[in-house]
C-alpha cells in the first residue's frame, strides 16, 4: 500500500514498524499539496520549512522509544481558529491577516505531545460564519469531488484536505455544524464530541456555548483515536468537562446488537433530498440486520432550532469579536479622526459582510428592550430543545438522520439568501445547543457523484455508543472511495 | 408581522457594534435584520412561561482557582502583533486634549 491511501492509524503503524518516516509522510504531503492545492484552495498557510523541522525531530523521538502514540509522526492540518505559536492565524479574516499568536491551542498542544506533524492552517468561513467556505477573505475552497462545488463549512479547508489528501487528518470547529456538514460534502468523517470534552483554550471565540473542536478524517477509527487525543480536561477553560472516560477507541467494536436507534420522523420531511433520504434510511436497515433496534419517533421543535441558535450565536458573536478593535493586534485602518473613529473603521473594513451581518444581529438582540424578547426567548426555547432530546434519549441510545438536506451545492449559489443558507444547518444546529455529541459519516452517493453524509447523535457523553455504531456501519458499507481517486 | 427595522435602529445598533456602515451597507442591513427578526419572531409560537433561560446545558458552577501567575512574560512578542507600539505599550490614538 502506498503511504497516500494509508489512513492516519495504518501511517503511524508503518512508521513505527520502521516501513517508512515521518519525514517522508511530511514530504509526500507537502508534494501533493504543492501539486493540489491550486485547484482547492485547502490552506491558508502551509509551514513547509516548520513542518520539514518537526517531522525529523519527531522521527527522531519515535526511533528513540520516547513517542509511541498511535498518531506519532502523522502529518495533520489546522483550522485556521486555532492558535498556533509563532504561525499566521488568520480566521479566514482580513482584520486578522498579520497575527502570530503567542501560545498554541490546548487542543494542537496535545496532538503535538502526540507527535503530530503540523503541515499548515486551513480555509474556512469568516469566523467560522457560515456554511461554504465563501466567505473566506483567502478565496474560496472548492470540493474536491467536483470543484464547481463547495466544500461546505465552515471547516471547509480541513474537510476538503482530508478529501483531496492533502493531510491524513485535520482539526475543524463546530458551532451549529461546522465541522459534520463539510465532512458529509467531502466524504469524510466529523465528530463534534460532547460540550467541553475538548478545551476551547485557543480557539478564536465565535458562539462561546456552542463551540467545540473536533476531528475530520478518513474513517471511524482514525476519529476515536483523534479525539481520545485531543480530549482533556483544561484548566484554562473553565467550561471544560473533567471525563474518565475518554477511552474513546475502546468502542471501535463492530456489533449494534440491540443498540436502540431512533428516526426522527420530523428530520425526513419537506426539503430533504431523496437521493439523500434513501441513503440514509438504508443505513438504518442495515443496522437493524445487524442487530439493532431502529423505531420512528417525533422529535419535536426542529424548525424552532434555526432561529434559537442564529440569536444566541450572534449575540456571544457580538460580544466575542469585540476585541477586534485595532489596537493589540491584527488590522487598524489607515485614516481616521480619533480612537472610536479608528475602532470603527478598523472594524467595518477588516471584517467581510456574514460577519459584520451577525454582529449587527446580535448587537440587537442584546439591546436594551430586545433582550427579554429576543435573547432570553432563545435560552428558554434552548431549554425545550434539550428536554426534547432528554427525553429522546430516555428511549434511544443513538439518533440516526442525515447531516444535510441536499449535497454540497454549487459554488455561489448559497450566500444570496442568508435564510436559506442557514435552513441548510436544520439537523446539526440543535445539536450545539443541547450540548450532544454528532458524528457524520459518508454512506453514499448522488446522481452527480457528491458524497451523502449520515450522522448519529448521542446523548451527552455518550461518544462510544455513536463510535460503535459509526464503526459497525462502516464495517458493513466497506471502504468509502478517496476523492483523490474520482478527479486524479 | 414583518419587522421595519428604522434608520434610527440601525444607526443605534452600528454604534453598539462599533460598524461605521456604508449608506448602502445600511439599507441592505436593514433589510437583513428586518427578515432575520421575521423569522426569530417564530420562536414567539412557543409558551415559555415557567422556562428558565438556559445559558448553559450542563449544571455547572464558576470555576475558581488561585490567581497565581503561571504563564512567562511574553510582553515583547504580545507587542509584535501591535500595530503599533512605543516604549513596550499599545500605541493609541490621541483620546482627549
Amino acid at each position: 500500500m502506498s503511504i497516500m491511501d494509508m489512513t492516519a492509524v495504518e501511517l503511524a503503524a508503518a512508521i513505527k514498524a520502521g516501513k517508512t518516516t515521518a519525514v517522508e509522510a511530511t514530504e509526500a504531503m507537502l508534494a501533493r499539496i504543492e501539486e493540489k492545492d491550486k485547484n482547492y484552495n485547502c490552506y491558508v498557510t502551509v509551514d513547509k520549512k516548520g513542518a520539514l523541522a518537526q517531522a525529523k525531530e519527531i522521527q527522531t523521538k519515535i526511533e528513540a522509544g520516547e513517542l509511541t502514540g498511535p498518531l506519532a509522526g502523522v502529518p495533520v492540518a489546522i483550522k485556521d481558529n486555532m492558535c498556533t505559536e509563532g504561525l499566521l492565524t488568520t480566521c479566514s479574516s482580513k482584520i486578522l491577516h498579520n497575527f502570530v499568536p503567542t501560545y498554541t491551542a490546548e487542543a494542537v498542544l496535545n496532538l503535538q505531545r502526540a507527535g503530530a506533524v503540523i503541515l499548515g492552517k486551513t480555509n474556512m468561513d469568516e469566523f467560522a460564519m457560515g456554511s461554504t467556505t465563501e466567505t473566506s477573505a483567502y478565496g474560496v475552497t472548492k470540493n474536491p469531488w467536483n470543484t464547481e462545488h463547495v466544500p461546505g463549512g465552515s471547516s471547509g479547508g480541513s474537510a476538503a484536505a482530508v478529501a483531496a489528501n492533502e493531510c491524513y487528518y485535520a482539526l475543524g470547529s463546530d458551532t451549529g455544524g461546522s465541522i459534520r456538514q463539510p465532512a458529509s460534502y467531502c466524504g469524510t468523517v466529523g465528530m463534534k464530541p460532547t460540550y467541553g470534552t475538548v478545551s476551547r483554550y485557543g480557539l478564536i471565540a465565535y458562539g462561546s456555548s456552542l463551540d467545540q473542536i473536533g476531528p475530520l478524517t478518513k474513517d471511524v477509527t482514525d476519529c476515536a483515536t483523534v479525539l481520545e487525543m485531543i480530549a482533556s480536561h483544561d484548566e484554562k477553560d473553565s467550561t471544560s468537562v473533567e471525563r474518565q472516560d475518554t477511552d474513546f477507541t475502546s468502542a471501535l467494536i463492530d456489533d449494534v446488537q440491540g443498540m436502540r436507534i431512533g428516526i426522527p420522523s420530523d428530520y425526513f420531511g419537506e426539503g430533504l433530498d431523496e437521493e439523500v433520504k434513501a441513503a440514509v434510511l438504508k443505513v438504518a436497515e442495515q443496522l437493524e440486520q445487524k442487530g439493532a433496534v431502529v423505531e420512528n419517533f417525533d422529535l419535536s421543535l426542529v424548525e424552532y432550532a434555526i432561529p434559537t441558535y442564529y440569536t444566541i450565536a450572534a449575540a456571544e458573536a457580538s460580544s466575542n469579536l469585540e476585541r477586534f478593535d485595532g489596537i493589540k493586534y491584527g488590522y487598524r485602518t489607515q485614516d481616521y479622526a480619533g480612537l472610536h473613529n479608528m475602532y470603527k473603521k478598523s472594524r467595518s473594513e477588516g471584517f467581510g459582510e456574514e460577519v459584520k451581518r451577525r454582529i449587527m444581529l446580535g448587537s440587537f438582540v442584546l439591546s436594551s428592550g430586545y433582550y427579554d424578547a429576543y435573547y432570553l426567548k432563545a435560552l428558554r426555547v434552548k431549554a425545550l430543545i434539550k428536554k426534547a432530546f432528554d427525553e429522546a434519549f430516555s428511549k434511544y441510545d443513538v439518533i440516526l438522520g442525515p447531516v444535510a438536506p441536499t449535497t454540497a451545492p454549487k459554488l455561489g449559489s448559497s450566500l444570496a439568501d442568508p435564510i436559506k443558507m442557514y435552513l441548510g444547518d436544520i439537523y446539526t444546529i440543535a445539536v450545539n445547543l443541547a450540548g450532544l455529541p454528532g458524528i457524520s459519516l459518508p454512506c453514499g452517493a448522488d446522481k452527480n457523484g457528491l458524497p451523502i453524509g449520515l450522522q448519529l447523535i448521542g446523548d451527552c457523553f455518550q461518544e462510544k455508543k455513536l463510535i460503535q455504531t459509526a464503526y459497525t456501519y462502516e464495517k458493513v458499507r466497506g471502504a468509502f472511495p478517496a476523492a483523490s481517486k474520482e478527479v486524479g | 408581522m414583518a419587522n421595519i427595522i428604522s434608520d434610527e435602529t440601525i444607526e443605534y445598533v452600528g454604534i453598539l457594534a462599533k460598524l461605521e456602515l456604508s449608506d448602502e451597507e445600511k439599507e441592505q442591513a436593514k433589510s437583513d435584520m428586518g427578515r432575520m427578526l421575521d423569522y426569530i419572531d417564530k420562536l414567539g409560537e412557543l409558551d415559555t412561561t415557567d422556562v428558565e433561560p438556559m445559558s448553559h446545558v450542563f449544571p455547572v458552577q464558576n470555576v475558581f482557582r488561585e490567581d497565581v501567575v503561571t504563564n512567562a512574560d511574553t510582553r515583547e512578542q504580545l507587542l509584535t502583533n501591535a500595530p503599533e507600539q512605543k516604549n513596550g505599550m499599545f500605541m493609541v490614538p490621541k483620546t482627549f486634549d
